[in-house]
């Protein structure tokens, strides 16, 4: 049996809930209401195409003038013209002024299938998109010949052998205002824009796609400066590979309390306890240890300012600044509720393209916890640990836990812990007047640890542990 | 109708199908009979010149376009209603 061959889409995470992209030569639908980001995604779907797989585009608008189009498009670094220019790309915009046009008699819609042609042929393209072919609809009076027509339009752009994205308004009762859906049996695609306590958030589902696993779920999907991502960007196997070289914490005392001597590479690790217990001055410790490899280091920041974080670390003798200066250290410091939580993972996405760490720090990882639902943030969490471990990044993430609860119960450290390679566990107890912070270690994958509590001050030189070194 | 109007009307056809036949037919019978000696009718065959579609917004075949006298009129189909046809084109008025 013949395989069905795919068109990778060029929008990131769409290709792997899609097994590779839509079905090569047949059409696709996009449906969704007005401004949900159907244009867009059809154009991003054929500017990729030719950017990034050589494929020229045919873009014929029903809505839109050229001109609009290309300055739409100009924010996203779409360079429409250059690409016409280039004869890559081919608007045709098919304007119909249903005032100026009278019916009488038979025809038939040849004339969009010779401009399609045309334009087709006259630069070799392999993609095609009608944005939106509905707009038909209220340009005539003849409906039965209509849909005879545009049937006819999508078998033979199916025998032309393009890649037809075809979007399409939502209907009430049906996905398409006009049944499109009753005519492109391979693939449709919906997408829904809708606002959950405040948040705008985008939607991407495969409703449906012929001969081809897919994603079911309910993706959603961004559109920034860089056009459409839709999550996850990666995909769900636990098929990474795992190093056996050992690295340090930053810490030698701590590395000793670890029957390898030090935490696995590109390993995970999780670090607890409640306010005030010195979280984040492991995690600075952890960073300079891999500044010191002469490794890039990411330190994704949710409470402090770069500039409180690199003076107050300073102070415990961890040079931050001196660090930033060698473009060894990016702090990415924001506050979590100012995006919703899929930015989040976006921009730490494109800031692990761009500046490909080998470690990345997150402080703290509960405070994501404030901006979504448990569900999502795990599993905001499970795709972000994964494409870590993909990119072979060391991880370690601090999670506040509060007073009066259990650890066990509290829902990020649920969500969190069980994903984490190592979790240590940081105390800040009251006992004969004086205050006394521990360390313990709650459990180490693939290696030995130190069962004991280890009691620590902070002094100007970081952390410094008291009790005596026992294995 | 003042004596020095023109007409310039295009047809656009894509091949010799029936329906442009008939609507050649059909729009020189009604010139003949409505304009003779002030009228023009350019036959645009675009399986020959696909480009010309989209100068004139072309999309379905057959289309008549009225280039002149202004504004700019297009009847689609095979013209077969010479009554819409003489109303579409404004050459005759619609008489009650």
């Amino acid at each position: 049996m013949e395989t069905l061959l795919k068109t990778p889409t060029g929008i990131s995470g769409l290709d792997e809930i899609t097994n590779g992209g839509f079905p090569k030569g047949r059409p696709v639908l996009i449906c969704g209401s007005a401004g949900c980001g159907k244009t867009l995604f059809a154009a991003q779907f054929l500017v990729k195409g030719i950017t990034e797989y050589n494929e020229p585009g045919v873009f014929m608008t029903f809505e839109e003038s050229a001109k609009d189009l290309t300055q739409n498009f100009e924010s996203l670094g779409f360079d429409f013209e250059k690409l016409q220019a280039e004869k890559k790309l081919r608007i045709d915009h098919v304007r119909i002024e249903r005032s100026e046009i009278e019916e009488t008699g038979e025809y038939d819609l040849e004339g969009i299938f010779i401009r399609l042609n045309y334009a087709i042929d006259s630069i070799g393209a392999k993609r095609v998109v009608l944005d939106t072919i509905e707009s038909l609809f209220s340009g005539m009076e003849n409906m039965i010949l209509l849909r005879s027509e545009i049937r006819r339009l999508f078998t033979w752009l199916k025998d032309k052998g393009v890649t037809t994205v075809i979007t399409g308004e939502r209907g009430d009762n049906s996905l398409t205002r006009q049944g499109l859906e009753e005519y492109v049996s391979d693939c449709v695609i919906l997408l829904d824009f809708r606002v959950i306590e405040q948040i705008a958030t985008r939607r991407l589902r495969i409703v449906k796609y012929r001969g081809s696993t897919h994603g079911t779920n309910e993706y959603p999907f961004l559109i920034d400066e860089n056009g459409i991502s839709v999550l996850p960007v990666t995909s769900l196997k636990l098929d990474y590979k795992s190093p056996t070289e050992i690295i340090s914490s930053g810490l030698p005392r701590l590395d000793k309390l670890f029957s390898t001597g030090g935490i696995y590479r590109a390993s995970s690790t999780l670090i607890t306890g409640n306010a005030g217990t010195s979280k984040t001055i492991l995690a600075g410790h952890f960073a300079m240890s891999s500044c010191k490899r002469n490794e890039p280091t990411l330190f994704f920041s949710f409470e402090e300012s770069p500039d409180q974080l690199v003076r107050n670390m300073a102070t415990i003798g961890i040079d931050f600044e001196q660090a930033i200066k060698s473009k060894l250290l990016h702090i990415q410091a924001s506050r979590p509720s100012l995006q919703g939580l899929e930015l989040h993972l976006m921009v730490l996405h494109n800031l692990l393209d761009e500046l490909k760490p080998r470690t990345v720090i997150i402080d703290p990882i509960s405070s994501l916890i404030t901006i979504g639902n448990t569900n999502e943030v795990r599993a905001m969490l499970v795709r972000l640990m994964d494409t870590l471990k993909k990119k072979q990044v060391n991880a370690l993430f601090t999670s506040l836990t509060y007073d009066g609860q259990s650890e066990f119960n509290n829902s990020t450290i649920d969500t969190v812990s069980s994903l984490a390679d190592t979790w240590i566990d940081l105390r800040n107890e009251a006992l004969n007047n004086e205050r006394v912070r521990s360390l313990r270690i709650v459990k180490s994958r693939g290696m030995g640890h130190s069962n004991n509590q280890h009691d620590f001050i902070i002094s100007g030189k970081g952390f410094q542990f008291t009790s005596p070194n026992k294995k | 109708m003042p004596k020095e109007e023109k007409w310039e009307l295009r047809l656009y056809i894509a091949g010799q199908t029936p329906n442009s036949v008939l609507a050649l037919k059909n729009i020189s019978k009604y010139c003949e009979n409505h304009l003779k000696g002030k009228y023009i009718i350019e036959v645009v065959d675009l399986l020959k010149n696909p480009q010309l579609a989209e100068g004139d917004q072309i999309f379905a075949i057959p289309t008549l376009v009225r280039k002149v006298p202004v504004p700019l009129r297009k009847i689609i189909g095979d013209l077969s209603n010479e009554e819409k046809v003489l109303v579409g084109l404004n050459i005759r008025p619609v008489t009650l």
